[in-house]
């Protein structure tokens, strides 16, 4: 079984998913956004880029794009979707993740390794990584301040939905160590089968490129395929 | 053009949700010596559609903003059909 990798006008990291994923054991192709059949892929990875330059909203055409059918279909079977960075603006605009990415706080696109808290094991990009370990990982984004409803964020809080904070290096979350703005620093969202984060774990799974702090969420990821009947 | 008709939606971010740019354009306002105590910055979309009962079109329009145009977790919309 493979990951579908979904390649949309714009996406400009999924060569590096599909390198990262196939490094960790896995197996993944790419999928041209108009493909209407992912019968034969088990989970699916939405990558980091500008799909459709971004027109009107991150996300908003993106989430009209034919294959968002099947990714919904998949979500539904309970098979792992993953979105990150732009792919996160896309769950979120397609409504399979709450909340919508702003404009960072200080109005810089943020192109820099920061650090992040394990927060919760409960999620298909952590549960290979202990709570309170502090990742070091790269964040490439423009639009990456997470927000939503108050309504939102408590329901998204009390129920755990957050597997990662941006944090200092040493595990401290607070406002010093948040880059974007993010309400409660969250920097991933996590809803049962399905996740977005804003940093790249694909560009952090060696050490030559300065982090293999990547690898523990991708494996998770990875760990995270069941058999879903698809 | 008798046929189309002119609709101008304007979208605006929620006042709960934070407008980085106004503030940044704010701040720069008041450097400039204007008294600003706040800037919003909205985007506004210009369509032609085939003219007809303005109430239809008007229902037509919503419908595009709910669906694509406007993000109900962070925006407002307002619909002004040309007369």
């Amino acid at each position: 079984m493979n990951t579908a990798v979904v390649v949309f006008p714009g996406s400009n990291c999924e060569h590096d998913v599909v390198y990262a994923l196939e490094t960790l054991g896995g197996s993944a192709d790419l999928v041209w956004h108009r493909d209407t059949d992912l019968s034969g892929y088990d989970s699916v990875v939405l990558p980091g880029g500008f799909a459709h330059g971004d027109y009107l909203r991150t996300g908003a055409i993106a989430r009209f794009s034919p294959v968002m059918g099947e990714v919904n279909r998949l979500a539904a079977a309970g098979a792992p979707v993953l979105g990150i960075c732009n792919g996160f603006q896309v769950l979120c605009e397609a409504g399979l993740l709450p909340g919508v990415l702003l404009q960072n706080r200080d109005l810089k696109f943020i192109c820099r390794p920061i650090h992040l808290r394990v927060e919760s094991t409960d999620s298909i990009l952590t549960r290979a990584a202990r709570v309170g370990d502090v990742l070091e990982i790269p964040l490439n984004s423009y639009e990456g301040n997470y927000t939503a409803s108050a309504d939102e964020i408590a329901s998204i809080e009390t129920g755990g939905y957050v597997p990662l904070r941006y944090s200092s290096s040493t595990g401290t979350v607070d406002t010093d160590s948040n880059p974007n703005g993010s309400t409660n620093n969250i920097a991933a969202v996590s809803k049962s089968n399905v996740a977005g984060i804003m940093p790249h774990p694909e560009r952090a799974i060696e050490e030559i490129l300065g982090s293999a702090d990547g690898r523990v969420l991708l494996e998770s990821f990875l760990q995270s395929r069941v058999a879903v009947n698809v | 053009m008798a046929d189309t008709r002119t609709v101008t939606v304007t979208i605006r971010r929620r006042p709960s949700i934070s407008d980085p740019q106004g503030a940044t354009v704010a701040r720069a306002l008041r450097d400039l010596g204007h008294e600003v105590t706040d800037v919003r910055i909205d985007k506004t979309i210009e369509l032609q559609v085939p003219d007809g009962d303005v109430e239809t079109i008007r229902a037509r329009v919503a419908e595009m903003c709910d669906r694509l145009l406007a993000n109900p977790v962070m925006e407002d919309y307002e619909i002004l059909v040309s007369s």
